[in-house]
């Protein structure tokens, strides 16, 4: 009876387990253990090397720019994103004439692929006939900026595509989240004397704030994952300026073949992204007991 | 500023006239309210009295006419310049705040200073047996508890109008009972003048200075309770006072005067009263053993102190309550004799206004 009922449960488990396990465990467990070995070439097979990897790693010049790089990346596109994801959910939610056309328009980004967004962004930031310069021309009367060519502006304009992507998408939990608050707490508040801006502070955003805290985590993951426009568009160019962490281990892994390295590259961005995770169950923890 | 207002009157609505696109939620309404009085907006759900609560809290703009308070018109003012507080049905308790920020939501937005801020919500969390509780969210509350942190938030405004949305409707009947004792009892010694809006008869009559019956957007009645118990306007007002209401009955002419539908054999009003309808009240009716309206019970609902007795009358499906202290569930089928008390309410079939009694009613039944 006992066996019958761990068979059971084993068969419950099973395709999850699965699943899980091949995509998910296997695949941490394999890279750790890559990257304590060298990379195997031609006749020389893989041998054990310990933390020689990561030592190399630590003296590697472009390593600790493209962290830089991400570190700058996700603390620019994380609060960009998530001010304007909410500055459009208010105005949305507002009793305004195309409201359904404005939620639609805000969204579109989201379900556009990146690969197409990367090209037509492509366009826009060409020099001198790009919108973009079209626009700084026209506004500034500035001269052709190589956008996306030159050092000083490319992290920018990588920056700028993510926060235009991911905006949208927060938009919708944001325009949820006020959904559910309920009118009579605004009138409750109006009764009581509380100005906008009263309201705003001291009603909708706590009230937003498990959601806000869903976004962050979700807009920090992202910001060491979303990389797809940076490789269509510069490669990490020009000169590592818009390289990232996860761009790196692609140029290391599948351009020089140094799989080893690229491994232990991989496992620091896997520790960074499980401290985020950490951090977000604490918090979570914390501040949803409400409702 | 009118003079016409004079000192009276806390609350005067002129004309007061409420659309939602092509439907009329309230016709005209005047009402004039006393400084002190508590005045309950009593009706039917849909009659238009929460409209009419939203109006005077400046929720909801007036599609005409004008609201005065204290003489001040405040038609055209947003909700916080007012000078009311409010009480919602569900309580609109901010769920993220604690009870004391809950109660001082309001003066912190004022800038009221912080040392009468806490002094005053020490005084009100104290009035409202709050004070153990001040660091609790509101999901952490009972219900009962829940409608006490809005009634401190309301009170510690200290707003001379306070307006309140069916508060107790989400109460048990035993807590309903206490709360509406309690809250008479703070209205008259803050000296507030209160607007209560329900639907529940019994609160109205038990709690109110003056009772404005409402149906359909218009004012049925605008009386003090024991005008309305006693004289109701119109037919609606008789069928909605009372527990059990007073039950209505056709009248035709029958020889020797008007007489019940389907019992002309036993006249019961002098003959200019057919065609009306009757009302009594069913505390006044009471089997006898003597001669009476013969009838024959249909239904009894036991209440303990007393019992109602559900009786049809005559052929024609007519049928009366009758109240009677000590428990007398008769099964039905039973035959009763009912014993009638003197002529009192006569309603119009037509439109439904009281009729005045014949000048000379000589005694029937």
């Amino acid at each position: 009876m006992r066996g019958r009922a761990t068979l059971h449960a084993w068969l419950m488990l099973g395709p999850a387990m699965l699943l899980l396990v091949a995509f998910t465990h296997y695949p941490v467990v394999a890279t750790l253990w890559h990257s304590l070995f060298s990379t195997p070439r031609g006749a020389r097979p893989a041998r054990f090397v310990g933390v020689e990897n990561y030592a190399a790693l630590a003296d590697d010049p472009v390593f600790w720019q493209a962290l830089s790089n991400n570190l700058l990346y996700a603390l620019g596109t994380v609060p960009l994103s998530i001010g304007l994801a909410l500055a459009m959910a208010l105005w949305v939610n507002g009793r305004i004439a195309g409201r359904a056309a404005l939620r639609v328009a805000y969204f579109t980004p989201t379900v556009l692929p990146m690969i197409a967004v990367a090209n037509l962004w492509l366009f826009f930031y060409t020099p001198d006939y790009g919108l973009v310069d079209r626009i700084t021309g026209f506004l500034f009367g500035w001269g052709p900026t190589n956008w996306i060519g030159s050092q000083e502006t490319a992290l920018g304009a990588m920056m700028a595509i993510a926060v235009w992507k991911e905006a949208g998408f927060f938009m919708i939990f944001y325009l949820a989240a006020l959904q559910a608050i309920p009118p009579v707490l605004y009138e409750a508040a109006s009764v009581e004397g509380a100005s906008r801006f009263t309201v705003f502070r001291r009603v909708t955003l706590p009230l937003l704030g498990p959601t806000t805290l869903f976004i962050a985590v979700n807009a920090l993951i992202n910001g060491f994952r979303l990389v797809d426009h940076i490789i269509v568009m510069t490669h990490g160019g020009p000169d590592n300026a818009t390289a990232l962490l996860l761009t790196y281990i692609y140029e290391v892994g599948f351009r020089f073949w140094d799989t080893a390295q690229a491994s232990a590259l991989t496992m620091v961005l896997l520790l960074i992204l499980a401290l985020v995770a950490l951090a977000q169950f604490t918090l979570l923890g914390r501040r949803t007991h409400y409702r | 500023m009118s003079i016409t207002d004079g000192p009276g009157a806390a609350i005067r609505l002129d004309a007061v006239r409420k659309q939602f696109g092509d439907t009329v939620a309230l016709h005209n309404i005047d009402i004039t309210a006393a400084p002190g009085s508590l005045i309950v907006l009593l009706g039917p759900s849909g009659c238009g009295k929460s409209t009419l609560l939203r109006v005077l809290a400046g929720l909801e703009a007036a599609s005409s006419g004008s609201v005065h308070f204290a003489g001040r018109d405040v038609t055209a003012l947003p909700p916080a310049a007012r000078g009311v507080s409010m009480v919602f049905q569900s309580y609109a308790l901010f769920p993220h705040l604690d009870v004391a920020e809950n109660i001082l939501f309001g003066l912190r937005a004022r800038k009221v200073p912080r040392a009468e801020r806490d002094a005053r919500l020490t005084r009100t969390a104290a009035m409202l047996g709050l004070a153990s509780l001040l660091e609790r969210r509101p999901a952490q509350l009972s219900g009962g508890q829940q409608q006490r942190v809005a009634l401190a938030r309301a009170i510690v405004a200290e707003a001379p109008v306070c307006l309140m949305d069916e508060p107790l409707s989400n109460l048990d009947a035993k807590l309903r009972a206490e709360m509406r004792a309690e809250i008479r009892a703070l209205q008259q010694r803050l000296g507030l003048t209160m607007v209560y809006v329900t639907h529940d008869q019994v609160e109205a009559m038990s709690m109110a200075d003056q009772v404005v019956l409402m149906r359909e957007g218009r004012v049925e009645q605008d009386a003090t309770p024991a005008e309305l118990y006693a004289r109701p306007a119109t037919a609606f007002a008789a069928g909605f006072i009372g527990t059990p209401p007073m039950s209505l009955l056709r009248l035709q002419a029958a020889p020797g005067g008007a007489a019940i539908a389907g019992a002309p054999e036993h006249p019961v009003a002098p003959a200019e009263a057919a065609g009306a309808m009757l009302g009594l009240r069913p505390e006044d009716v009471a089997p006898t053993d003597g001669p009476g309206l013969p009838a024959i019970v249909s239904g009894a609902e036991f209440l303990g102190a007393e019992t109602v007795l559900r009786c049809a009358v005559g052929t024609a499906g007519e049928t009366l309550q009758a109240r009677i202290p000590g428990n007398h569930a008769l099964p039905a089928g039973t035959a009763v004799r009912l014993r009638l008390p003197p002529l009192a309410h006569l309603f119009s079939s037509a439109t439904g206004q009281r009729l005045p009694l014949p000048s000379h009613a000589p005694t029937f039944a």
